[in-house]
């Protein structure tokens, strides 16, 4: 069995899954129960300044989209940062560390934007034995109207800013937390290195309402017959989450930024995706919340056994794996041609593949009387979206038509070199593409 | 009245009580919201759907299932009964394993079809609770239409005619209205009066008028119906019942199939119907199991079911087999009745073993029997009709007969199967062709 400790900014912690700041994390008796169920980590829940505790709505603070029989999709909230006193929560913090030294222990933290609420906290925290700190410049709800959460993080310049004044004031390693509620996530993360965080970890929630009441023409969650944009996060996110976990990775400004995975995380695959993609360890959240802290034994197992399969005896041979191969659309190669295969012997003749090519696309399939279908490769652009549609998997491929084959679609021999956008006569880009 | 299973004879009231309301239960009661839900998720939303060929309505199936899924049962519903009026029953009846199942493509996938017939159902149902009948009725035309039958064909004929705007009326022998709905089918495929309850519904519409007690050639004439209406629609069904054709057949406790699951289905109380120790029925189709299977919910001891072919030849669907074995129904195949043995009344009937192509084999046994069911087949049992093609009415895809201004439809006609889904459908086709032929 493959060993998952897992080493991340100096922090060591028995396999590389930590919880999320969030619900699960707010007090001693949840983040016990989290240990004794396996996770590596914790990132407790977002400690506040000093003074009165912030306070909750007490009407619903969730909101969710489901698939197939009720299975939980997409979570969105509305609860802020933790609603106990400090001192309870730092007492519980020590509490709790000294008892599981193995495990990793991140206090997460926001206060007001000026030098010294931040030197007060850190000060504050520092004899809990706490591993290291969060900076929670992601929440997009509430605090965010208080100039904290997003509101910091969507300007890298206070980004910046503040994670100098927290490595000023404090030896802890620490993690900045990034909003995905930007229009480009490198910017924050360069801000974030400049500053001099030691990682990053992304993403936070998105700003979401996850429907509408029919009958009241009110946002769900509702209250009192209003509701307001939440933080989006479960399963729905996770491809949203993995394209800005790979951006900061591939980013030359930011390469080589630890980083900690968040977004979807729900099985050791979808950890693994991330981890390939750059990320140093992951987060979760969502999955717990709908399954329990259980689902971490399956993401044990299941990553170990892969890695098993894979030959690789440590996580770190797994970070960063698919970042060489996460490019620009401009570099891809369009001499790579591939035409749709339907495998009629698994076929079960639902047509969705014809409706949807039919309809939608390139009117590339054929129907037959008796129901056969078949891929007319004079008019297959290789689109995949019979593939997508298809319910049977592996029922349709996607097949390579091999260098010096003609392909029917356009008649012309297929190239056996690598061709990109860069070069192609069509690029406006290359002076010498009309003569 | 202190019989049980082991009492001779016919008798009623042979189980406790309890045991009548349990074992006539419905057989697949209505999915739940949640069940529905996740029933319809199942549905792939086939392109040209194979379900949607198989059926004989032709019902829009993947869109009334993507109804359900999206919450509007109603409108669901309402896309079944477009298509087919009796969209209630024919959820319950229909041998949906034969025809949209079998063709679903997650049959073909892993062998689990869709539960279309659940699924419509839990629609049909759900409109029908709320008390709403979808449809207006066209302005009148001031043409009258006769339709004689109130069974499945005649009332999907009398809806769509007057739908149109025509004025229908009715005519049945039996006292209710629902033919086979009502007097036909086993117990437990339509519980809580839901046949009658149907024919309130439909009746909705307005325009049709219902004549119980009238009977074609005893009172009713063909010639007088054309005479006194500008169409007629011939929903008859099939009244006779065919005759084992051995010696003793005329014995006490030689009974049709068809009368005793009416005489079942119009008793309030199960433990009144009187059924014998030993059954035997004899045939192989839906009407022989809906008999057999009763029989043993009645309390029978034993109850066979003979048939003279192969199981693979059985009308009756796999389905319905294993329900009837299931119920501890015993099938024998390949065995054709030869005489029927007793003293004034039944006591054991004599079958000789035959082949698929019927030869006799020579070999011969008998089952104790005190009470035994007719079940091989029902004819026209009348003359008075248009040209016959073979023994039924001969019709042409629209229902049209050899006699101009009669159509007809259901089992009383040539084509199609024998099912409630069929006759609907051409008691629908029919009263399209009589619309279009009056309003030309």
């Amino acid at each position: 069995m493959a060993n998952l400790a897992s080493e991340f900014i100096g922090i060591k912690s028995p396999n590389p899954f930590w919880l999320a700041s969030a619900p699960p994390t707010d007090k001693e008796y949840n983040v016990r129960r989290a240990f004794e169920a396996g996770w590596g980590g914790v990132v407790w829940k977002t400690l506040g300044s000093e003074g009165p505790p912030v306070v909750n709505v007490n009407g619903p603070r969730y909101g969710a989209i489901w698939g197939a029989d009720r299975r939980l999709l997409g979570l969105n909230n509305i609860e802020l940062i933790t609603d106990r006193p400090l001192e309870t929560n730092l007492r519980e913090i020590k509490s709790v560390k000294r008892d599981y030294p193995d495990r990793a222990l991140i206090i997460s933290l926001m206060v007001p934007c000026d030098e010294d609420s931040w030197a007060d906290i850190l000060k504050r925290i520092e004899d809990t034995g706490a591993d290291g700190v969060e900076l929670n410049f992601g929440c997009p709800h509430g605090m965010a109207e208080r100039g904290m959460g997003s509101a910091v993080g969507q300007v890298p310049e206070y980004i910046e800013m503040v994670t100098r004044w927290v490595k000023k004031h404090s030896r802890m390693p620490c993690i900045v937390k990034l909003t995905p509620n930007i229009t480009d996530v490198r910017k924050p993360a360069e801000a974030a290195k400049r500053g001099g965080a030691d990682a990053v970890s992304l993403i936070n929630t998105i700003n979401s309402i996850t429907s509408v009441d029919l009958d009241d023409f009110a946002p769900e969650p509702t209250i009192d017959g209003k509701g307001t944009h939440g933080g989006y996060c479960g399963p729905a996110v996770k491809p949203i989450a993995l394209n800005m976990v790979a951006e900061i990775a591939r980013n030359p400004e930011t390469h080589g930024l630890p980083i900690s995975g968040i977004g979807g995380v729900t099985t050791w695959r979808d950890a693994a995706e991330f981890m390939t993609l750059g990320a140093g360890n992951v987060q979760v959240c969502t999955a717990a919340m709908t399954y329990g802290f259980k689902v971490v034994q399956e993401m044990i197992s299941g990553l170990s056994d892969y890695m098993d399969r894979k030959g690789m005896t440590s996580t770190s041979e797994l970070v960063g794996r698919a970042v060489p191969n996460v490019t620009d659309w401009q570099y891809l190669n369009l001499n790579y041609i591939t035409k749709a295969k339907i495998n009629e012997a698994d076929c079960i003749k639902c047509g969705r593949c014809y409706a949807a090519c039919e309809d939608t696309s390139h009117q590339a399939i054929a129907m037959s009387e008796d129901r056969v279908f078949t891929v007319k490769d004079d008019e297959c652009v290789a689109c995949n979206l019979c593939v997508n549609v298809c319910p049977v998997e592996g029922c349709i491929t996607m097949e390579r038509v091999a260098p010096g084959q003609v392909d029917e679609r356009t008649g012309k021999v297929v190239p056996e070199e690598y061709g990109n956008w860069l070069e192609h006569p069509n690029n406006p880009g290359n002076a010498c593409a009309a003569e | 009245m202190t019989s049980n299973t082991l009492t001779p004879g016919i008798a009623a009231g042979r189980l406790p009580g309890e045991d009548y309301s349990r074992n006539f239960a419905d057989l697949h009661p209505v999915l739940d919201d949640h069940e529905a839900l996740v029933a319809a998720d199942r549905c792939y939303f086939c392109h040209d759907a194979p379900c949607m060929t198989a059926c004989p309505t032709s019902i829009d199936i993947p869109l009334f299932i993507r109804q359900i899924a999206t919450g509007t049962p109603e409108a669901a519903a309402k896309t079944i009964l477009n298509q087919n009026i009796l969209g209630g029953m024919c959820a319950r009846v229909c041998p949906t394993e034969t025809l949209c199942e079998e063709a679903c493509v997650r049959e073909t996938a892993e062998g689990k079809p869709v539960q279309i017939g659940r699924l419509q159902r839990f629609a049909t149902d759900t409109l029908m609770a709320a008390g709403v009948h979808p449809f207006e009725r066209a302005a009148p035309t001031g043409k009258a239409v006769a339709v004689v039958g109130a069974g499945p064909a005649g009332l999907s004929c009398a809806h769509r005619l007057a739908m149109h705007g025509h004025d229908v009326t009715v005519f049945d022998p039996r006292p209710k209205a629902g033919g086979l709905n009502e007097f036909g089918i086993a117990a437990y495929k339509s519980v809580d009066g839901f046949a009658a309850k149907e024919v309130d519904w439909l009746l909705q519409i307005g325009g049709i008028t219902v004549e119980t007690g009238q009977a074609l050639g005893a009172g009713l004439s063909l010639e007088k119906l054309k005479a006194d209406h500008d169409a007629v629609f011939l929903a008859i069904g099939l009244a006779g019942v065919n005759a084992l054709g051995v010696e003793g057949e005329d014995k006490d406790g030689v009974d049709d199939a068809v009368e005793f699951i009416a005489d079942l289905r119009q008793a309030d109380d199960m433990s009144t119907v009187p059924i014998g120790r030993d059954v035997v029925v004899i045939g192989g189709g839906m009407t022989a199991v809906d008999a057999a299977v009763q029989a043993k919910l009645l309390g029978a001891l034993n109850v066979t079911l003979v048939y003279r072919r192969g199981k693979d030849r059985m009308n009756a669907s796999v389905f319905e087999q294993d329900l009837a074995a299931s119920k501890g129904v015993r099938i024998i195949t390949n065995a054709s009745p030869k005489a029927v043995i007793g003293n004034g009344a039944v006591q054991e009937i004599e079958f000789e073993y035959t082949d698929d192509d019927l030869a006799p084999t020579g070999e011969t046994f008998r089952l104790a029997a005190d009470q035994v069911f007719k079940a091989i087949g029902q004819t026209l049992g009348r003359t008075d009709l248009p040209e016959l093609d073979g023994r039924k009415i001969a019709v042409n895809d629209t229902g049209r007969t050899s006699m101009a201004g009669v159509w007809a439809g259901g089992d009383c006609a040539s084509g199609g199967d024998d099912l409630t889904v069929t006759a609907v459908a051409e008691g629908r086709d029919a009263a399209e062709d009589i619309h279009a032929t009056l309003m030309a």
